[in-house]
């Protein structure tokens, strides 16, 4: 249960930049991937961001498997089917959409491992100027979510007492989540609206400007990540040009 | 202003001292009621002053306390009289207020012990180099056996709650409202939160509210007592202590029959968790006698509960039902975990600790005639069940209401009635008189006392000192 409970994140080596400068890395990283529909451009972009994995304390297999696989699984079948139902199914189609999911998709990976929740928001608000209101009430919200298991199972089991289960039948399975699902949505909106009168109560949002106690700063080093991401990006371009293989999205 | 006791040493944020309240006349009426939940209460607080404020579930302490929150505008509720605070209106007032729950878990923002105290004062504006000192000032002050970087999620029921107090007295507030923090809690972590508002109010720094149906625990640490009656304020002189709520009591006699269910060395582990929820345990369940389990927190208390009630299997040792106990059952023989739960209802009826976890129909009477249908019976003798069941409780004139609608002692009843309607021989209680004013406590021990002598094994998890005492016949101590 302690592995679903949302904590302090602990500090890797890719901690030290700032989750808005790898936010805007992840902006070039998108922009670029988008844009290029071959082979090659995906696969140097993807090559760097593995680089990347233990900077973010993802270093034995099993660690990135347990981060990743929902990734692998999805970009495997998103790549399987478009080989199966393309018109001019081509396998290397197929592989460099899968490098792209892939190399879309990490980056995020790399954030969510290296980044408490707590920075991100600090980092948003400070240098962004998003509103205090959405930043730290998503971060209050989030707090919570670790509860609903807990409070399924509870539900569930009270079901139980109750002489109600699905037993053997799928209807039956389907109409109790479905029950189980509702009571869940009506307790999280009612400890929401409490947890938002507790927020008040300590003056959140009262119109004073809020200051940050741990504050969030912009290093050289933030300069030099995303410096280092357009040189990757322009370095696989220029790879996939000098090949021969680049395929923009438009033109071409 | 001395430190000493290191408990108003939190200079900055705040302006002013402790705020005045004043009521005059203050009559409330909820919008969608037809009684007026609160009827002219005069009521004077002077600045630093510690009053209680207690009464029974329903008599409006929620009221009066939201009433002086400045909450009953958003509400739309009907208001006549004259209540200020701070000399102004409640709302206006909202800034100096701090303010302590019962849920510990909804009033928590922030992942890191450090940060959470230092919200509230990022929120008044507060220059980030000051943040850090006076969070450590009200972390120590309330006794916070931790550093800043503790996970939130790491602490206990009680550190949690004096996590939230000294996130709101880092504010200096003028008033600060209680409103029966430690309902949530085990004995152990009452004391810590109340040993906390001890410390840090002596310095008469702040005005302080509590509102608490139980009103014992407080008496030493404050000043006054008003109690809430019908709507109206009951002053209470030095002196006064609460009537003990199992005064008077008489119940039917434990008698003694057969074993219906045997927990041998029982133990339970979560998948993936290093140590057990539960050691192995013992347990014996005797048809007309009270078996309590009691015990500190984190022992496995609940999980014991679940084992015998039939809801998972133990991952260790075994429970077992009686032949007797398990006659009939279409499957799973004598362990009831994996017995039908039609079956189950009608042999183990369990009561969770929370009410509105177990309710599943819009209706009183549909949710007590929904055992016996689910069970097999036929819809008239449930019909009949029911009828008989919200006579029994006098709930009758909430028949058709919604379950979720009830107080907090008729919600506790009525889950109470909803185990009982498909006459189980079995019952397991998970703390049931948790949260409970006296009238409803005496109630549900009548009515459990009610049970064993008609011959049913009842099970029940408690701190609950009292009920041991007068209905305990066994007592599994974990």
């Amino acid at each position: 249960m302690t592995a679903l409970a949302l904590g302090p994140v602990p500090d890797v080596a890719l901690s030290r930049i700032n989750p808005v400068t790898q936010l805007a890395a992840i902006v070039v990283v998108t922009v670029v991937l988008l844009t290029s529909l071959d082979l090659v451009t995906p696969a140097v972009v993807l090559a760097a961001e593995l680089c990347l994995l233990p900077a973010a304390g993802l270093r034995t297999p099993g660690a990135v498997w347990r981060r990743t696989w929902p990734l692998l699984v999805s970009a495997a079948s998103v790549g399987v089917v478009n080989v199966l139902l393309g018109d001019d199914a081509d396998p290397l189609d197929g592989l460099a959409l899968v490098l792209r999911v892939l190399g879309l998709a990490l980056p995020g990976v790399l954030l969510v491992s290296s980044t408490d929740p707590v920075r991100l928001a600090d980092a948003l608000t400070v240098h962004w100027r998003v509103p205090a209101r959405f930043a730290y009430g998503a971060l209050a919200a989030l707090r919570l979510v670790p509860l609903l298991a807990t409070e399924f199972e509870a539900l569930r089991l009270a079901r139980r007492t109750r002489g109600v289960e699905g037993g053997r039948n799928p209807v039956a399975h389907l109409r109790l989540f479905a029950g189980i699902s509702f009571a869940l949505l009506v307790g999280a909106v009612r400890r929401g609206s409490r947890l938002a009168m507790a927020m008040d109560a300590r003056g959140f949002d009262s119109g004073v400007p809020r200051t940050n106690a741990r504050g969030s700063t912009l290093q050289v080093r933030d300069a030099v990540f995303l410096a280092a991401t357009v040189a990757v990006c322009a370095a696989a371009v220029a790879t996939s040009v000098a090949v021969g293989a680049w395929h923009p999205l438009f033109g071409g | 202003m001395t430190s000493t006791s290191g408990a108003r040493a939190l200079p900055g944020a705040g302006s002013g001292g402790p705020v005045r309240i004043a009521a005059r006349g203050l009559a409330v009426r909820h919008g969608s009621r037809r009684s007026w939940a609160l009827t002219g209460v005069d009521l004077v607080v002077d600045p630093g002053e510690r009053v209680l404020v207690t009464g029974a579930s329903g008599s409006g302490k929620s009221t009066l306390l939201a009433a002086v929150a400045g909450l009953l505008d958003d509400e739309g509720a009907e208001i006549t009289g004259e209540l200020t605070v701070d000399g102004g209106s409640p709302a206006a007032a909202r800034g100096r207020l701090g303010m302590l729950a019962q849920d510990p878990d909804s009033q928590l923002v922030m992942t890191r012990a450090g940060d959470d105290v230092a919200f509230g004062l990022e929120n008044a504006g507060l220059p980030a180099e000051l943040i850090w000192p006076q969070v450590d000032r009200a972390l120590a002050a309330v006794g916070f056996p931790h550093g800043r970087d503790r996970a939130t999620q790491a602490l206990s029921g009680g550190e949690k709650q004096r996590l939230v107090l000294a996130g709101a007295l880092a504010r200096r507030p003028g008033l600060l409202l209680l409103d029966e923090p430690t309902s949530q809690l085990d004995a152990d972590g009452a004391e810590l939160v109340r040993t906390a508002v001890a410390r840090t109010t002596t310095d008469r720094g702040t005005t302080v509210l509590v509102v608490d149906h139980d009103a014992g625990p407080w008496l030493p640490l404050v000043d006054r007592v008003v109690e809430l009656v019908d709507g109206g304020l009951v002053e209470h002189g030095p002196g006064w202590r609460p009537t003990p709520r199992a005064a008077g009591l008489s119940l039917p006699p434990a008698t003694d029959g057969p074993v219906l269910l045997t927990a041998e060395g029982a133990g339970f582990t979560y998948r993936g968790s290093p140590a057990p929820a539960l050691r192995p345990t013992d347990a014996t369940l005797t048809a007309g006698r009270v078996l309590a389990v009691t015990g500190p927190n984190g022992t496995g208390k609940s999980t014991l509960a679940l084992l015998l009630a039939g809801l998972r299997g133990p991952t260790a040792g075994r429970v077992e039902a009686s032949a007797e106990l398990a006659r009939g059952v279409r499957r799973g023989g004598t362990t009831p975990h994996l017995w039908r739960a039609g079956d189950l209802v009608t042999r183990i009826g369990t009561v969770f600790q929370n009410p509105e976890q177990q309710f599943l129909t819009g209706r009183l009477h549909d949710e007590l005639a929904l055992g016996p249908l689910r069970s097999g019976g036929h819809a008239a003798t449930a019909r009949a069940t029911a009828e008989a069941l919200l006579e029994r409780l006098g709930l009758t004139a909430f028949a058709d209401a919604n379950p979720y609608t009830l107080s907090g002692g008729q919600k506790r009843r009525l889950s109470v009635a909803t185990a009982l309607a498909t006459s189980p021989e079995v019952l397991v209680l998970d703390e049931p008189t948790f949260g409970q004013d006296a009238a409803t406590w005496r109630e549900l021990v009548a009515l459990l006392a009610e049970q064993r002598a008609g011959g049913c094994a009842v099970a029940v998890v408690t701190h609950d000192a009292d009920l041991v005492h007068v209905l305990a016949d066994d007592e599994v101590r974990l």
